[in-house]
């Protein structure tokens, strides 16, 4: 007896094809939504709430007087998905991510390693606001 | 039976069988009753006095006692000849066991003396003496942690020992006249070795972060200035400031803005450190305190805990990156000066804590 596929097969093209578009669209609006976020002015930095590094930069920005953008993505329901994104754009690690006038920055060892090497300041300095703030 | 020969405790380091006759007899009895019925102990093996066989003993008798056939003569009765020698093979054979359980006594203890010192070699080389990381019973690690942590001990113990060939090389070498690319090399080496040890801890820290965040490997006067793990990157830049002089002027700006830089980061990176315990103390505290059960809320108190590792390591990348920063700002010559300074600084830590647990030690 010689059985033949034919139904199976058809049935498997029609499948993966759907699901691969509403991935493929899924992943799109996610980037379109981190861009969107990132692109902000200013200082950006996507945090969690539970992450005491993002915590870390968050002070060292202060230090700096930047006031930056904080998205705390733990709330958000795409929250995994804009981790995934954030490491696909390139973070070391998802949390903290830094951006800087739109571009990517990134984690905290980038942003300290910037710091240490006296290129952090320059790339912040139109966002430094000129007041000290006692804090 | 009595017998005629004096006889003493000998140590056991003199003992030998020269005759293997009548006299291993005589221990054997001796030995046998004087322990109350042991085999022998070394402490009291008992030879007779006179070392030369048939020789005149203290007393004025014939050397060797003839325990066996003190009624017999060897031309008069073959039989009891036969006898004699066969007891005297039995006799011999004994001693040789006696030997050999003896010998193997020795090498146990041989090993054990080994061990014991390589022990305390490194607990010395460590500044303390606890012993439980050498303990393989301890229950509370897995033998995973634990062999890690021993690998890492040791590995630590020849880091130290390179790191002190290397400061006596930079030494020798400042002293005297060394090409710009000699110098180089040298400075680069100790650049690497300094990175090789953060590697080391960063493995160990995925292991057990607690080790690594308290210090254990190090010192006790090293360990009163511990900052997460290790030396503050800003206390560095104090230490090495002053050996850097005479500077540029753009070297002087340079080294300003470095540490204040570095001071900033350090700061950030405390804050964090503080909101980490901050967070677990709560976690720790949530839900009922008094009802006696925790286990619901130990999850979330073991998330927080895994932040300790990246804590340490983010501490480690701001001395790599300073270290890498000041290699950048100075010269050669000045780099390989602050180098020397610094490996000669935690020296002086390492020998403060040993005249220090010396001085404790002492009866007062």
């Amino acid at each position: 007896m010689h059985f033949t596929n034919s139904n199976h097969t058809k049935q498997n093209k029609h499948r993966p094809i759907k699901a691969k578009s509403l991935i493929h669209k899924t992943n799109i609006d996610i980037m379109d939504k981190v861009m969107r976020m990132s692109s902000e002015k200013g200082v950006v930095i996507f945090t969690k709430s539970s992450c005491c590094l993002c915590y870390t930069v968050q002070i060292l920005f202060r230090d700096l007087r930047v006031q930056p953008t904080i998205h705390e993505i733990d709330n958000d329901p795409d929250c995994r998905e804009i981790e995934k994104a954030l490491l696909r754009i390139g973070c070391s690690t998802a949390v903290p991510a830094v951006f800087v006038g739109g571009k990517l920055v990134g984690s905290t060892n980038e942003v300290m390693s910037l710091h240490l090497s006296g290129s952090l300041v320059p790339l912040i300095k139109p966002y430094q606001s000129l007041l000290y703030q006692a804090n | 039976m009595n017998t005629t020969t004096s006889t003493h405790f000998v140590p056991p380091t003199r003992f030998e069988i020269y005759d293997p006759l009548n006299q291993i007899g005589t221990m054997w009895e001796e030995s046998f009753k004087n322990n109350g019925g042991g085999f022998y102990t070394p402490n009291s093996i008992i030879i007779p006095t006179n070392q030369k066989p048939y020789s005149l003993s203290e007393d004025g008798t014939e050397g060797t006692p003839h325990k066996f056939d003190q009624e017999a003569s060897t031309s008069r009765h073959p039989d009891k000849t036969q006898r004699r020698l066969a007891q005297n093979r039995e006799a011999a054979k004994k001693s040789r066991l006696r030997k050999k359980a003896y010998v193997q006594q020795l090498e146990t203890s041989r090993l054990k003396l080994i061990h014991l010192e390589q022990e305390l070699d490194r607990a010395r080389q460590q500044g303390f003496y606890a012993s439980n990381r050498v303990d393989t019973n301890a229950l509370s690690f897995s033998d995973n942690m634990c062999s890690g942590i021993v690998a890492f001990e040791m590995e630590y113990g020849h880091w130290v020992e390179e790191q002190n060939r290397q400061i006596s090389e930079l030494r020798t070498v400042l002293n005297g006249q060394v090409s710009d690319i000699e110098l180089r090399l040298l400075v680069d080496n100790a650049m690497k070795h300094y990175f090789q040890l953060f590697r080391m801890k960063s493995a160990a820290a995925k292991l057990d972060v607690f080790y690594i965040m308290s210090g254990m490997w190090k010192t006790s006067a090293e360990r009163f200035f511990l900052w997460i793990g290790g030396f503050r990157p800003s206390e560095l830049l104090k230490v090495l400031l002053p050996h850097f002089d005479p500077m540029m002027d753009q070297q002087v700006l340079d080294v300003c803005n470095l540490r204040q830089s570095c001071q900033q980061a350090e700061d950030a990176v405390s804050q964090g450190m503080e909101k980490l315990q901050h967070t677990l103390a709560e976690s720790v505290a949530a839900g009922e305190l008094g009802e006696g059960s925790y286990v619901p809320q130990i999850t979330s108190a073991m998330e927080r805990l895994e932040a300790l590792v990246s804590f340490v390591n983010q501490a480690d990348h701001l001395r790599h990156e300073t270290l890498q920063q000041m290699h950048r700002i100075l010269t050669t010559r000045q780099a390989a000066r602050g180098l020397l300074a610094l490996g000669e600084y935690f020296q002086r830590l390492r020998a403060l804590s040993s005249s220090w647990e010396t001085r404790q030690r002492e009866p007062t």
